[in-house]
């Protein structure tokens, strides 16, 4: 028509992707342990539902904090009007405050330098507006989350370029990796203005080296970018090595007063570690006040309600129950993490080892009838709509290499995790089965094809009635 | 190192709309604590009915715990993300949004984008009606905040239509044509016309003949039409609000082209007064500008706590037609002791029938017919008289002298100070002879006698010195 934008006609949201589509089929038909027990088991949706119990046990003993009351006394008025978009002190104060606490209490930070938004989606699209132009380019280690291809570079007009990062040695990032990305973008004109990275990693659930740290930092030095650390599963960490931000780098490394300690910004949200993504609290850090600046006047259209910046000020501002919450939730995850390792050991399916996240990286390359991202494809369906699990496939990361797949653990119940493995240890046997015959099958196939014309037309025939028989 | 947009100002916050806030939190006034500080009138917020929302929620405190029927919702709301929004917030929003409308139109919930703000909802939709370096048209005078909200993220240019004083500022088909030339001559594409509905900062509701006169240009055009009706709720005079989607449905233009071209901004914190909650939302009967715009709110999405607490509020119909009618009565009496006030300093204001303000004409307080004298008044009176009110200027507004004043976010008797420091301004500034410099340009005085420029000059020290 050309009445609206290209930005509302195009589809670079990119939310055709399977990402998106597993989820729509799960809308369709979702599991129920009553109503709809062959229904679809939600694993690809990130969320952390294993701790709600401290939260609303939290809720009970402190009523004034939703009750909109401070010291008994009612302030409703005050934060009905309260719309200013450097934050409620007392808000920033405490998530500073538990921001230094899921560090070890290694580093801290100054409230000053924190800008709230309404969720990390917000924030990373911030970030983008404040650090690059249209046209500019952004560098991210490969597999990365789906959202970013929206998040980044929809209504900002900047590119992603990929840092291609492989299972040779467990997808960390290397300086080869990082080289050529770089180079990459220079051959595409592309003006490089930073790299993003996600620690501890989504999808692979893994916090990152220090030595992968200080090689981050080592190449955005030497070419004067950005690096912004998205580490919004920072309080997912539930066993060794322990998370290591940044910021904790910088600051072991002495850079304080040095050029690149103003070129590295963090993300965090409430999302992961609390649970709490409908009530969109997200957060820029940043050590340059001209974008802490700019970040916070585009806050405005974003800001965090201020009825949950209260709620969530008296919540974080208790730091016995902060000490609890990290301490229990990183037990719960961890629990459940391995009910999840071991279930698909047992059925023949290893995964990356991981120490954080709510998910895990798992290996099904054996599983692909070929190592193809058709294959990758292919088993996604028959997972999807006759394992009916929905997890998110590694080609919707851009990961590199086919057959890896993110399956979320800590949205469901231990019982739903229990049958969905099991679900998947029955689809396991049966294509191992057919699998193995048909791979036999193949392997003589194209050597009796590669001699004689007449017994590759036999094959075929064999296979189509392999296929009837299923 | 940063983005040109980090790096530069278009985001308008240097304008005097934003100074001024930040020399009155220097020295804001308080009644006891700090009695010659300066008062606020600069900030269109509601703050008169209050105790009514506080009522409601003291008799329904599960909507604040997060409880129904007594039952813990507090899981399904945390993990309640759906940029969809929360179903019952919106049927109870389109069903608030036509009460307001005298229920003579109708709202699908389907058609709704819930945003963080009408900030939010406004530069959305900029996103989704017009590419980099594309333009808006703009009535003036407009509510300053637009430059940056329309612009700074967009790339997308305002062009002012231009409305004057001797018609009351109402738009014109020949202003609109003006504008439309001027934006072509500047190789400017046009994409739409973005109208605030009651007008912000005039406090007046358009006319029918505005309405139709906007839907008779977008159609000749084939341009957008974006009726920002944010104070839609606050309208407590005759004549009523006619919304610009009842226009067109008067004109029975339901299932023409220009329908898909009509789109609405709402938000509750200007007749509820919940800035602070961040409620905002998008319009449209458009299913691609509903389909994008849903998706870009998940950069602006409304917290399901704020979404739960409302939704509940809204569905108590008792509540809103009480709160309707009480808010407006108080609203009607509050502008009318700002109006009268106002007049006992010899000083006039556009009549007015909505809003949070008055368009108050100072135009004979000025030295002289020019913005520069404008500004030169805007800071005697914020910083002399201790009030903080917003200079016609940073709204665009083609002739100087008017100012924005606002009445609904204070006291009676800080009213009352204010008026009281204003009469008293407007009686020293008549003693000295400012006032009556009003009609005479000054250039001429001073052209003509040098002499009587420097008493008038000594005069001016002495005023200084009371």
């Amino acid at each position: 028509m050309g009445v609206l934008s290209k930005k509302a006609m195009c589809n670079s949201h990119g939310q055709d992707s399977s990402y998106f589509l597993g989820w729509q089929e799960y809308e369709k038909n979702p599991y129920n342990e009553v109503k709809n027990p062959k229904g679809i088991i939600q694993m690809g949706l990130a969320e952390n539902q294993l701790s709600f119990d401290l939260l609303e046990s939290w809720l009970a003993k402190n009523p004034d904090a939703a009750g909109f009351k401070r010291d008994r006394k009612p302030i409703f008025r005050e934060l009905a009007l309260f719309q200013d978009y450097h934050g409620l002190p007392k808000f920033k104060q405490a998530l500073v405050d538990f921001m230094a606490e899921i560090r070890g209490n290694k580093v801290t930070f100054d409230p000053n330098h924190i800008v709230l938004t309404a969720g990390a989606t917000s924030a990373n699209e911030t970030l983008m507006f404040c650090l690059a132009e249209q046209g500019d380019a952004f560098l991210l280690p490969t597999p990365y989350y789906p959202g970013f291809d929206r998040d980044l570079k929809w209504r900002t007009g900047v590119e992603i370029v990929p840092i291609q990062c492989t299972s040779s040695n467990r997808f960390q990032i290397t300086a080869s990796a990082l080289e050529e990305a770089y180079q990459q973008a220079q051959n595409k004109s592309l003006r490089v203005k930073g790299v993003l990275v996600t620690n501890p990693s989504n999808p692979l659930g893994t916090t990152m080296t220090r030595d992968e740290l200080d090689l981050l930092i080592n190449f955005i030095a030497g070419k004067q970018i950005h690096l912004i650390s998205d580490e919004i599963y920072s309080g997912t960490v539930f066993s060794s090595p322990a998370f290591v931000s940044a910021m904790e780098v910088l600051k072991d490394r002495n850079l304080k007063n040095t050029e690149v300690w103003d070129r590295v910004h963090i993300v965090y949200s409430l999302s992961k570690d609390l649970g709490l993504s409908g009530f969109r609290v997200g957060a820029i850090y940043s050590n340059d006040p001209i974008v802490v600046a700019a970040a916070t006047k585009m806050s405005s259209f974003s800001l965090v309600s201020s009825q949950t910046q209260y709620l969530l000020s008296a919540m974080l501002s208790d730091k016995k129950f902060t000490k609890e919450y990290l301490s229990k939730n990183h037990k719960r995850l961890q629990k459940r993490q391995s009910k999840l390792v071991s279930g698909l050991e047992k059925a023949g399916i290893s995964c990356l080892e991981n120490n954080a996240g709510l998910f895990c990286w798992v290996d099904m390359r054996h599983l692909l009838s070929s190592n193809t991202f058709e294959a990758e494809m292919e088993l996604w369906k028959k997972i999807v709509y006759d394992v009916k699990l929905n997890i998110s496939p590694g080609s919707s990361c851009h990961c590199t290499e086919p057959g890896w797949f993110r399956v979320c653990f800590a949205n469901m119940s231990e019982d739903t995790l229990k049958l969905a493995m099991q679900r998947l240890k029955s689809f396991v046997s049966t294509i191992s089965t057919i699998n193995t015959q048909s791979h036999q099958e193949l392997k003589n196939s194209r050597r009796k094809a590669r001699s004689n014309w007449v017994f590759r037309l036999s094959f075929q025939s064999f296979h189509d009635r392999e296929q009837d028989e299923r | 190192m940063l983005s040109s947009k980090a790096s530069c100002n278009s985001h308008g916050q240097d304008s005097s709309y934003f100074l001024g806030w930040q020399v009155y939190e220097k020295n804001p006034f308080d009644e006891v604590q700090n009695p010659t500080g300066i008062i606020q009138m600069g900030l269109a917020e509601n703050q008169l009915s209050f105790d009514l929302v506080e009522s409601w929620l003291r008799k329904n405190p599960d909507a604040m715990g997060l409880k129904k029927e007594g039952e813990s919702v507090f899981r399904e709301l945390a993990l309640f993300q759906d940029y969809h929004g929360l179903p019952a917030f919106k049927n109870e929003l389109v069903e608030y949004m036509a009460k307001i409308r005298g229920n003579k139109v109708k709202f699908d919930p389907n058609n709704l984008v819930l945003a963080a703000g009408a900030t939010s909802a406004n530069e959305t939709l900029i996103f989704c009606l017009a590419d980099p370096g594309e333009a808006i048209l703009l009535p003036t005078p407009y509510y300053p905040g637009f430059d940056r909200d329309l612009k700074w993220r967009t790339g997308v240019e305002i062009v002012p239509v231009h409305c004057s004083s001797s018609n009351g500022f109402r738009i014109t088909m020949f202003a609109l044509e003006e504008a439309y030339q001027r934006a072509q001559k500047l190789n400017l594409k046009v994409k739409g016309v973005l109208i605030t509905n009651p007008s912000n900062p005039l406090g007046t509701t358009m006319t029918k003949d505005e309405l139709n006169h906007l839907i008779t240009f977008a159609i000749a055009k084939n341009i957008h039409v974006i009726s920002d009706e944010v104070f839609s709720g606050t309208v407590f005079d005759s004549p009523g609000f006619i919304s610009i989607i009842e226009a067109a449905m008067d004109r029975n233009l339901e299932n023409t082209e220009v329908w898909s071209r009509i789109h609405i901004v709402y938000s509750l914190s200007k007749d509820l007064g919940l800035p602070g909650f961040r409620v905002g939302m998008i319009y449209s009967n458009n299913q691609t500008v509903v389909g994008a715009a849903t998706k870009m709110s998940s950069f602006g999405l409304v917290s399901s706590q704020t979404q739960y607490l409302l939704s509940n509020m809204l569905a108590n119909k008792k509540f809103t037609s009480k709160y309707m009618k009480e808010n407006q009565k108080r609203l009607k009496k509050r502008k009318e002791m700002l109006v009268s006030g106002l007049k006992r300093s010899g000083i006039d204001c556009l009549k007015g029938n909505a809003g949070l303000f008055c368009w108050v004409d100072m135009r004979n307080l000025l030295s002289s017919n020019t913005f520069e004298a404008e500004t030169e008044l805007w800071k005697k009176i914020l910083c002399e008289v201790g009030l903080n009110i917003s200079p016609g200027a940073p709204c665009h507004c083609s002739e100087p002298g008017w100012f924005r004043v606002c009445f609904a976010n204070m006291s009676q008797a800080t009213l009352h100070v204010a008026m009281r420091r204003l009469r008293d301004f407007v009686e020293r500034s008549s003693c000295s002879g400012i006032g009556k410099m009003g009609n005479v340009s000054l250039s001429r005085k001073l052209l003509s006698n040098w002499l009587r420029k420097l008493s008038f000059a000594d005069r001016d020290e002495q005023v200084q010195e009371r």
